[in-house]
């Protein structure tokens, strides 16, 4: 920049000829950054074809207490469970890097497969390289009495997590 | 850099290390020179004017970064015959690869070619590696070919990730599914990296997600990374080995000196 202000001199500065290497050059490096930033931007679709986040799983009748049911799992990736104090929607989804964790019903505990992270029925992480407790997802009764679950809100911390949205209360 | 002002800031990044790496000496236009940029050209001589034999032993090179150029074009050759009998859509991946196994004829030793020749490649990249670090021909003046290494080294992974997938195996999809996670984690670009929530970054909007097309792998994924795999790393690997013979060449041969007692 210094270089090209000294190759002007006195008379050509704030000139035609400067306005027109301005506008020039403008919009080479406008044509540049438009197309990078088109570019970059491709890459994020607008509209993405995955499976939707709301499901309906049975009537609260359909679980026993204790019960942890795998009915959802294949298709949904949760774990219906049933305690004294309601129902919540358990995430297996591991939260180190996402695989799908089991559920070993003789050992009491899940755990996933990828790197050995061990998980309470209440989600809290006990064991292995999982920083955080799995996620719940909201729960909820529609106006027949279905379950819905919806997997894009979830909660993972103790509290809330035993709390409407995240825990549907039964007595 | 005490006198440091604005009007000797090319001179010094011209004088520095990192460009005098890249750009060995500037156009001198004089008449040495001009026969110099000929009989120096890559293209019209891909071996030096004149070498020693002490350049040429084998136990000091090894011959790994020319074995790995071979695998390269072995992945090249095969990975294009791989391509008419594969589609990457989520229905058929799963069953062009087992049937690339079982029923197309010389499919099998194909795709182990590949998929073998993959394995061999990175492995090959590592004694490369190993074998410049030390016997010190990264020192200068090769620094700048070494970096030209490292980022073959990067795409190197980035084709090898791209292709793990493409099988579509329960071992594909987890593998990736892990590998994108980390990239959730990365400073400012990853939605659970540090700082990202100072420019807004979420699920659906980071690096992971332009990755993978989506919010988990899918169809779109296997897709992106298909044309990831196929088009656009080996485009720019080839790109970078361009580089890097041509700096082997213009930077002399490391092994080309005699022997110290």
């Amino acid at each position: 920049m210094v270089r090209a202000a000294e190759a002007l001199s006195a008379e050509e500065q704030g000139t035609r000829r400067r306005l027109l290497s301005f506008l020039g050059w403008g919009s080479f490096v406008s044509f540049c950054g438009g197309v990078t930033v088109g570019s970059l931007r491709f890459f994020f679709p607008r509209i993405l074809y995955e499976p939707p986040q709301q499901f309906i799983a049975g009537k609260p009748e359909d679980y026993q207490i204790g019960e942890v049911s795998t009915r959802m799992k294949k298709e949904q990736r949760v774990w219906m469970i049933r305690s004294e104090k309601g129902i919540y929607a358990l995430i297996s989804v591991c939260t180190h890097l996402g695989c799908t964790p089991i559920w070993h019903p003789a050992e009491n505990r899940i755990k996933c497969p990828c790197h050995g992270s061990n998980f309470l029925v209440d989600g809290q992480n006990v064991a292995g390289p999982a920083p955080s407790p799995l996620f719940r997802a909201a729960i909820s009764l529609d106006l027949v009495g279905n379950i819905v679950v919806d997997k894009s809100q979830k909660e993972n911390q103790p509290g809330k997590r035993d709390e409407p949205p995240f825990t549907l209360p039964l007595t | 850099m005490a006198n440091l002002s604005l009007k000797n800031v090319p001179q010094v990044i011209v004088e520095s290390q990192v460009w005098k790496s890249i750009f060995r000496h500037g156009y001198t236009m004089n008449r040495r020179n001009r026969l110099l940029a000929i009989t120096n050209n890559v293209f019209y001589h891909i071996l030096p004017t004149k070498i020693s034999r002490y350049g040429m032993r084998m136990r000091f090179h090894w011959g790994a970064g020319i074995i790995t150029f071979y695998l390269f074009l072995i992945l090249t050759f095969t990975g294009v015959l791989l391509m008419f009998y594969y589609v990457p859509t989520v229905p058929r991946a799963y069953y062009d690869m087992k049937d690339l196994q079982h029923v197309v004829p010389f499919g099998n030793i194909l795709r182990n070619m590949h998929r073998y020749g993959a394995h061999a490649m990175v492995f090959m990249v590592m004694v490369h590696m190993a074998r410049t670090f030390y016997t010190s021909s990264y020192k200068p003046p090769r620094e700048f070919n070494w970096v030209v290494g490292v980022i073959l080294l990067n795409f190197t992974f980035l084709l090898s990730f791209s292709g793990y997938l493409l099988p579509w195996d329960q071992l594909a999809i987890w593998a990736v599914t892990v590998g994108a996670n980390m990239a959730r984690a990365t400073p400012l670009i990853g939605h659970e990296g540090p700082f990202a929530n100072l420019i807004g970054m979420k699920v659906n909007n980071d690096v992971r997600f332009a990755l993978l097309g989506g919010t988990t792998v899918g169809s779109a994924t296997l897709l992106r990374f298909y044309v990831l795999h196929c088009i656009a790393f080996p485009i720019i690997l080839t790109i970078f080995i361009v580089v890097h013979f041509w700096r082997v060449r213009r930077d002399g041969y490391s092994g080309d000196v005699p022997v110290r007692e």
